[in-house]
């Protein structure tokens, strides 16, 4: 996608007062970048304060899309749960945007990324008959019908079987191809065959950890996706120092 | 509530009744048998049939309009923060005042005819209603409203495409307590003063010594009641199906 901007942040957050991160974060423009983190260490948090959410917390510092223009409006969320509505059908779930918009629904191109996510057949139905993979993937047919330059994913695979997981992956690399994309993952493995950058946040700061040289999306058992994950894993139990 | 439950139930009740009878031993101007009731009702058929009429217009109409007000307070309360300050405690306050306390106020001012029965029967389902509605309306996954929030949504649309649909069950349970309150409203009313509906003929039969058929009038307004809770217990079903995205049956 052109015109897809980076964004830097830096700044200090706290909340009841704890400093819970002091990081200067540097997203590059039309990537993926993959934060890692310990649970709790605030990697939602980040994701929130960029997107204007609640984060029960106080943020000192600044944060700006590479190209100055305002970031409102021009970042799409997906996160964990899918939020899909049960009491629509997968294709007005996918244009809900429109409608809290006011907007037209826009039903045809609703169709035709169901039909990217390979969901075509089940336009018509409701979320609850669907599996999980596949409501994962009506979720991300919504987040594309956003059509925004910048996507903020947030451990949204992460509640799927490995082999879900690993088509949901290979689904949204492609989809995603060109936009900005922040994605938030516990999973080392993930984060070496998807990411452009490896972020990984402590309450010290934002380290970016070595990516293999091949472009992602890279596969599986392929050995540097296999290098990366596996020393990537000893960094984030604390056996190894940063590379 | 299978059919067949109830009509088990009901085979029981008289039974019951019945065996109450032969045990006391009990003048019938003091408890009638079932079969005394039964033929009273038959007899006073048209006149029973006249007052159901007015009291079940009553307690519809009352539940129409509480219903409808209801519902307006709860979604104006979950727009509005402000309103929400206000009004919230205003209501649970007015909730301290018996409804049944007013009635002969509200005789006063909307006079012997159906009008203060309906108010009546309005003012005591209406915090149910409302109350039961915002809860559900308020009481929504905090993801719902993030993901809105990145889609640019505006509060209203939020409102009426999640907030609202995801909080039909809760209505329905308000409707199934207004359901029960809304006849109790109406007789009460017709206690205080009436020239028809159930409720007066009840008081008439008593003032005449016609116990069996204060009985049948009773055990009308109990069938009456009964029905409407099945029919509103159906209703709120459709609602949960719904909101839950099981089809309609
Ligand atoms: N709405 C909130 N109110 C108060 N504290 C919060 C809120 N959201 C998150 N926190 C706190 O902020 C910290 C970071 O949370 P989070 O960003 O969700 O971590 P992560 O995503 O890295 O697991 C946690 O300690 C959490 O308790
Ligand atoms: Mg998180």
């Amino acid at each position: 996608m052109a015109g897809s901007p980076g964004i830097l942040l830096r700044g200090r957050h706290r909340v009841d007062g704890k400093l819970l991160f002091d990081v200067e974060l540097d997203i590059p423009a039309g990537r993926w970048t993959c934060l890692l983190g310990k649970s709790g260490v605030g990697k939602s948090t980040i994701l929130r304060l960029i997107l204007g959410l609640d984060t029960g917390g106080d943020f000192s510092g600044a944060f700006h899309a590479t190209d100055d223009a305002p970031l409102d409006g021009r970042i799409s969320y997906m996160a964990q749960s899918d939020l899909l509505l049960p009491w629509l059908s997968v294709l007005e779930n996918v244009c809900i945007g429109a409608r809290l918009r006011g907007q037209n629904p826009g039903l045809a191109r609703a169709e035709r990324l169901l039909d990217r996510v390979g969901l075509s057949r089940h336009a018509a139905q409701k979320p609850g008959t669907l599996s999980g993979g596949m409501r994962q993937r009506a979720a991300l047919a919504r987040t594309l019908f956003e059509d925004r330059p910048i996507v903020f994913l947030d451990e949204p695979f992460s509640a799927l079987d490995a082999g879900t997981r690993a088509d949901m992956q290979e689904l949204a690399a492609e989809v995603l191809v060109g936009r900005t994309v922040l994605l938030v993952t516990h999973d080392p493995a993930e984060a070496a065959r998807l990411a452009d950058q490896i972020t990984v946040l402590t309450g010290e700061g934002a380290r970016n950890w070595p990516v293999p040289v091949t472009p992602p999306l890279r596969a599986i058992n392929a050995p540097e996706t296999l290098a990366c994950q596996a020393q990537l894993l000893d960094y984030l139990r604390g056996r190894k120092a940063c590379a | 509530m299978r059919l067949r439950d109830i009509l088990l139930a009901l085979l029981i009740g008289v039974g019951l009744w019945q065996l109450l009878v032969v045990i006391t031993d009990a003048p019938h101007f003091i408890l009638p048998s079932p079969w005394r009731v039964a033929q009273a009702a038959w007899r006073s058929r048209a006149i029973i049939a006249e007052n159901a009429w007015v009291t079940l217009t009553e307690v519809l109409l009352g539940l129409l309009v509480g219903t409808v007000l209801g519902a307006l307070t709860a979604i104006q309360l979950a727009y509005s923060r402000t309103a929400e300050r206000l009004v919230l405690p205003i209501l649970v306050f007015t909730q301290a005042v018996p409804v049944f306390a007013l009635a002969p106020l509200l005789t006063l001012w909307f006079g012997y005819g159906m009008g203060s029965k309906i108010v009546m029967a309005v003012l005591i389902i209406y915090f149910p209603v409302t109350s039961a509605f915002h809860d559900g309306l308020v009481r929504i996954d905090s993801g719902y409203r993030d993901l809105s929030i990145s889609m640019s949504a505006n509060r209203w649309n939020f409102l009426r495409h999640i907030q609202i649909p995801n909080a039909l069950p809760s209505l329905g349970t308000g409707l199934r307590l207004a359901a029960v309150y809304a006849p109790i409203g109406a007789v009460i009313g017709e206690w205080v003063g009436a020239s028809r509906g159930l409720g007066y003929l009840m008081l008439l039969a008593n003032g005449r010594a016609k116990i069996d058929l204060m009985f049948a009038s009773l055990i009308v307004l109990a069938c009456l009641t009964v029905v409407l809770h099945i029919l509103v217990g159906l209703l709120a079903t459709q609602l949960t199906r719904y909101a839950r995205g099981i089809s309609i049956t």
